[in-house]
């Protein structure tokens, strides 16, 4: 792909199931089964990522998970920084996460505001009892205090490279590049 | 996009740009509130009357988070004889990020954003007989949602547009922007209401509702405008509501999936029948409704993104 021009696979198809896989049963182990859980996906690339968590957890556990995306663009605190966003599906389940254990997922986790206006977000939508967050790729640098639950893979980057993330999705294949920004 | 004076200003990717964040909006429904646009100054200047677009406004702007400011010019230093630049020239010292306007003088939108007494964005809420793009806006919203036509335009839809045209700001907003968006536009009125040039608008004339009706998708009919009929343009009430106005018997010649529309505010039984103004294929309350949701587009489409 165009994008990936001179940049390193880090992770191939089997790789991404196998760390999502993973995932799965370190959420039924740290959740001790619990029947509350709401995966919340952050567009674009998270809302897939929830959705295939989903599926391996009720292929695991045998029952429904209840899964959504959540789009953050109006809750961002960088909007009068860059140009406009066009706005993503934001999709409740219910309409509610009052009392449910959401567990928020998304592609790359990096300086940490993405998702702290996710969980801004989840302000104005109710009260969970507890919020967690799952992401395929940790890249490091935070800038906030907020760290993820379930962490596909510690990719140690410095701030000149960036993270390629493809799902079959929306792209031609699965695969984790990191390449230096052009 | 710095300010909103016309709907022919928009292109048909602006438009749907715009329908779409709209329709994002909607998903949001569920949250309390959107911190969107804290710390913005959002002024509603209105020197005309208006119960849906002034609270539509309101509500769209607290939605988001932005501080409002209501203006209405009765009670204000307008009726002691204030100029709309003194009044642009006070707004601007207070700090107004945006300014919503309706006027009666057509033109007036656009003299107040370039005029140069400003430096904010400039939203028109309508100017005279001229343009009211976020109505038009709200009316496109609405015929895609009810066709589920979400992420497309409006191509091969035909719509009418029926009685004052000739006065309607809602009528030349929805011309232009129905017809970018791919939809046929069909006006019908009586002569007298017609504007003079029409012939040169992206749409079509007829005089006769009866033939017009069983061909459409919608049809939208417009509030006969007492406060701008000075002169006689037809002879009685009732003659224009037996020609055209919507009553059931002619609702029974639209064709079953089309839907009815009205701007508001309506004079039940002169343009349209109680029956019809209330019947399941009215959309009338789902336009208050949408125009809330396109105000958010708007505003944020203006006010979000990169400072300049």
């Amino acid at each position: 792909m165009s994008d990936t021009k001179g940049a390193r696979l880090v992770l191939d198809a089997s790789d991404i199931t196998r760390a999502l896989t993973r995932i799965s049963y370190e959420i039924i182990e740290r959740s001790k089964g619990a029947s509350d859980i709401v995966l919340l996906g952050i567009p674009t690339r998270g809302a897939y990522l929830a959705q295939r968590l989903a599926q391996s957890l009720e292929k695991i556990q045998n029952q429904t998970i209840v899964v959504g995306t959540l789009d953050i663009t109006l809750f961002r605190d960088d909007l009068r920084r860059q140009p406009i966003r066009p706005l993503m599906r934001t999709d409740i389940p219910d309409g509610s996460i009052e009392n449910a254990l959401v567990i928020l997922v998304d592609d790359v986790f990096f300086s940490g505001r993405t998702i702290r206006a996710a969980l801004d977000a989840l302000n104005e939508f109710g009260r969970p009892r507890a919020v967690q967050l799952a992401v395929l790729i940790d890249r490091g640098h935070r800038e906030l205090p907020i760290r993820a639950d379930y962490v596909g893979k510690n990719l140690p980057t410095s701030l000149d490279e960036k993270v390629i993330v493809h799902l079959s999705e929306v792209d031609d294949e699965d695969s984790v590049y990191i390449g230096s920004v052009s | 996009m710095k300010h909103l004076l016309s709907s022919e200003d928009l292109n048909r990717d602006e438009i749907i740009t715009i329908l779409d964040t709209a329709a994002r909006m909607k998903d949001l429904a569920g949250a309390k509130k959107l911190p969107t646009l804290r710390g913005f100054t959002i002024v509603n200047l209105f020197f005309e009357d208006s119960t849906r677009t002034r609270i539509s406004f309101e509500a769209a702007s607290k939605r988001l988070s932005a501080d409002v400011i209501n203006f209405s010019a009765k009670g204000s230093s307008v009726s002691k004889g204030e100029s709309l630049k003194d009044t642009a020239l006070t707004l601007q010292a207070m700090g107004a990020d945006a300014i919503v306007i309706r006027h009666p003088a057509s033109g007036s939108a656009y003299r107040l954003a370039n005029a140069g007494w400003i430096s904010g964005s400039v939203i028109n809420a309508g100017d005279g007989t001229h343009q009211h793009p976020t109505q038009s806006l709200l009316d496109a919203f609405t015929i895609r949602n009810h066709f589920g036509l979400v992420g497309n335009d409006l191509s091969g839809r035909h719509i009418a547009i029926v009685g004052d045209i000739l006065h309607s700001r809602v009528a030349r907003s929805n011309i232009f922007l129905l017809s970018t968006l791919g939809a046929k536009v069909s006006v019908v009125a009586p002569p007298t209401l017609l504007p003079i040039g029409i012939e040169n608008w992206p749409c079509e004339v007829s005089y006769d509702l009866d033939s017009v009706l069983p061909q459409v998708d919608a049809v939208m009919m417009l509030r006969i405008q007492t406060e701008r009929m000075s002169d006689s343009f037809f002879p009685s009430e009732l003659e224009y509501s037996k020609r055209y106005g919507l009553d059931a018997k002619r609702f029974a010649q639209l064709p079953g999936h089309a839907i009815v529309m009205h701007p508001g505010p309506m004079n039940r039984g002169l343009e349209i029948s109680a029956t019809v103004a209330d019947c399941e294929r009215s959309v009338i309350v789902e336009q208050v409704a949408n125009g809330v949701l396109i105000r958010m587009a708007v505003l944020f489409h203006i006010l979000a993104g990169e400072s300049l």
